[in-house]
């Protein structure tokens, strides 16, 4: 076998790579499911809506577009940060809560304490982040699974918004000024609205949610896409072992998703506080789950390393066109439930078989 | 096509061999680890030097993975020194041991499947360009560097955003070695390196590791295969219970030897003793039976193997 002793390795594997065409490099992406998601829930809405009313339905109204898009928005800002953190291998379950929580802050700030708006949206964003980073903190500490230390942290979070509220109000609410809102920087800011004219006099108006949402997402993609931080996002969630090994520091990474996911729940707060005037203990319960359908239908895998923040924004859009389109369309708003767990088995079945079938992983 | 061949020529061709009289690269001397009650290592020592492999040997729980840690900073021992060029060192963490040039490929915990090959190659060392916030990933100039790397270990990526799960289990391998190769290790430690793979797949990984030390590369690679561990292997230490139980050079030593050091050859051999007993017993029956039927049988004799 004199023949066979060339000290040249061979070149393995290159036969095995086969040329392929744009579309399957297409759905080769992780967010190519959640596309054809948006696509199918859009067409499902079209249908209905035109067999009501024909084009004129408000579903398809751009009055009826920016509804839906706020509803999108509002579950956009913090599914994004849940989003980062899946692909980092972390649950929080506790991001309702907070929501709810930070809105309580802002309103005992402002309307118990007298203290300008900014400041306590500040405050208020300030405790969600560092309450975000306790979350962290105790998993990466503990080496318990995130969805049990959070769970737990949601009764906290929760529990302690009432316990709060009840010591200065009779209510579970907290009534704002809103002249207060309107007067401060930062509280117009968020209750803030780009009105448009309609024909024949009509209005409506680009909250500035999905202004916000947006802005994220971006922010988002580019972070997971482009920078160092985003590379190891996806590292920690592929392998925390591994990641550690190559220099990766694992747990200030996941501190700091926990973190950002504890304040993008009070940039919510923020948003509703202001634009309801007043902050509700059981505001933003039922969050988390949203959250994680979403980014589930983005095409984020529940075990980490693998998913997507443009996937995560295109989930928001068909949750937030589902919700609304069902109220549109006079169905009893019940079906909602129902059509969301269908749209979240659908798409879980998708994102795996795309991942099987063009990706090449299993 | 076989691969012993190949790996041989390789041995062969002279490797940047350090002389003996300059400090190995990486030495362990009187190592100790204890967890609790459990000693997991007493007393083992264990040098490499460049352009050399040392083979690490033994059965499961002897201490191998212990021993690997603590060398590449994930456990410190608890007696015992680590020396680094002959230097004194200690380790407390694997950046340390990273920053002293030990790499350290383990079994499966090297590659990202889910992740592309650049982000694979990259993670923990990404390249970046911009100032301040907008100091970002500099994915191109990551992808040249991966294209180049791979091709350069012999694997032609056409694509390098394709998912590391595509690639084969020794594509996997020598994709961390070549990334190890590339931030600098002057010491390689591969954990199991071949231990999950196929003959062919085991091949393509010895020949990288043999073509690493020929780079002048210092290899501490660790098996429980002997038949990997002989081709390919410079010296060789064994680990037994937790101590050192025998080291030799190339050509010294066979792989009978090995395996006996390695406390498995008795077991090995009383094992081949009862399967032959087996199968001389299974035999028997049938052709004492049907005496024209044994004519198709082969004759039992004492030059028949035990197995066909």
């Amino acid at each position: 076998m004199t023949s066979t002793t060339t000290a040249a390795p061979r070149a393995p594997g290159s036969d095995r790579l086969r040329d392929i065409s744009l579309a399957q490099r297409f759905l080769g992406r992780p967010a190519a499911g959640a596309l054809i998601i948006v696509l199918f829930v859009f067409l499902i809405f079209f249908a209905i809506s035109v067999a009501q009313r024909g084009l004129d339905a408000p579903f398809l109204s751009l009055a009826g577009t920016l509804n839906y898009l706020d509803v999108a928005a509002q579950v956009g800002i913090i599914a994004t940060a849940v989003a980062l953190l899946m692909i980092a291998g972390e649950f929080d379950l506790s991001i309702g809560s907070m929501v709810g929580f930070a809105g309580i802050i802002m309103g005992i700030g402002i309307t118990i304490w007298n203290l300008p708006v900014w400041l306590s949206i500040v405050m208020a964003m300030a405790l969600a982040t560092f309450l975000g980073a306790v979350n962290g903190f105790i998993v990466v500490r503990t080496g318990l699974p995130s969805f049990i230390v959070t769970l737990a942290t949601l009764f906290i979070i929760r529990g302690a918004s009432s316990v709060l509220t009840s010591t200065v109000s009779p209510i579970t609410y907290i009534p704002v000024d809103p002249t207060k809102i309107a007067s401060d920087p930062l509280g117009a800011l968020f209750a803030w609205n780009l009105p448009i004219q309609l024909g024949g006099g009509a209005t409506t108006s680009i909250q500035v949610s999905i202004f916000f949402w947006v802005l994220i997402a971006v922010v988002g993609v580019y972070v997971l896409g482009r920078t160092r931080f985003g590379n190891w996002i996806a590292g920690v969630g592929g392998s925390g072992a591994a990641a550690r090994n190559l220099g990766v520091p694992v747990a200030r990474v996941k501190i700091a998703l926990f973190a950002l996911t504890g304040f993008s729940a009070a940039v919510l707060a923020a948003i509703q506080t202001t634009r309801f005037t007043s902050a509700d203990i059981l505001r933003g319960t039922g969050y988390e789950l949203d959250a994680i359908t979403t980014a589930v239908i983005g095409g984020s895998l529940l075990t980490g390393g693998y998913g997507s923040v443009a996937g995560t924004a295109l989930g928001a859009l068909a949750l937030g066109m589902a919700r609304q389109g069902i109220v549109f369309a006079d169905i009893n708003a019940d079906w909602y439930k129902i059509a969301i767990g269908t749209l979240l088995l659908v798409a879980v079945v998708l994102n795996s078989w795309i991942r099987r079938k063009f990706a090449g992983l299993t | 096509m076989d691969a012993t061949p190949a790996v041989d020529a390789l041995m062969e061709q002279t490797p940047a061999v350090a002389p003996m009289d300059v400090a190995p690269l990486l030495e362990a001397r009187d190592i100790s680890k204890y967890f609790g009650a459990v000693v997991a290592l007493e007393g083992v020592s264990l040098l490499v030097r460049a352009g050399q492999v040392t083979c690490l040997l033994g059965d499961n729980g002897a201490g191998k993975s212990t021993l690997i840690k603590t060398l590449s900073g994930v456990y410190r021992p608890d007696k015992g020194t680590l020396a680094v060029d002959g230097q004194p060192v200690e380790f407390g963490s694997p950046r340390d041991a990273l920053d002293a040039g030990i790499a350290t490929v383990y079994q499966d915990l090297s590659v990202m499947p889910l992740m592309s090959i650049t982000r694979n190659f990259f993670l923990g060392n990404e390249p970046t360009v911009g100032v301040g916030p907008f100091k970002r990933f500099d994915i191109p100039k990551a992808a040249g560097i991966a294209r180049e790397e791979m091709k350069r270990i012999g694997i032609d990526v056409r694509d390098t955003d394709q998912a590391v799960g595509t690639l084969s289990g020794g594509e996997r391998q020598t994709l961390a070695i070549a990334r190890a190769e590339y931030f600098g290790a002057r010491v390689l430690i591969l954990d199991e390196p071949t231990s999950a793979l196929g003959v062919k797949q085991s091949a393509i990984v010895l020949r990288h590791i043999v073509a690493a030390r020929n780079r002048g590369l210092g290899v501490i690679f660790i098996t429980h295969n002997v038949s990997h561990a002989l081709p390919i292997g410079d010296t060789f230490t064994i680990l037994s219970r937790g101590k050192t139980g025998g080291q030799f050079k190339r050509g010294e030593v066979d792989d009978t030897q090995l395996h006996s050091q390695m406390g498995g050859g008795d077991e090995l051999h009383e094992l081949t003793r009862e399967l032959e007993a087996l199968a001389r017993a299974e035999r028997r029956p049938p052709a004492a039976a049907h005496a024209p039927a044994a004519a198709h049988a082969p004759a039992p004799g004492p030059d028949q193997p035990a197995s066909h």
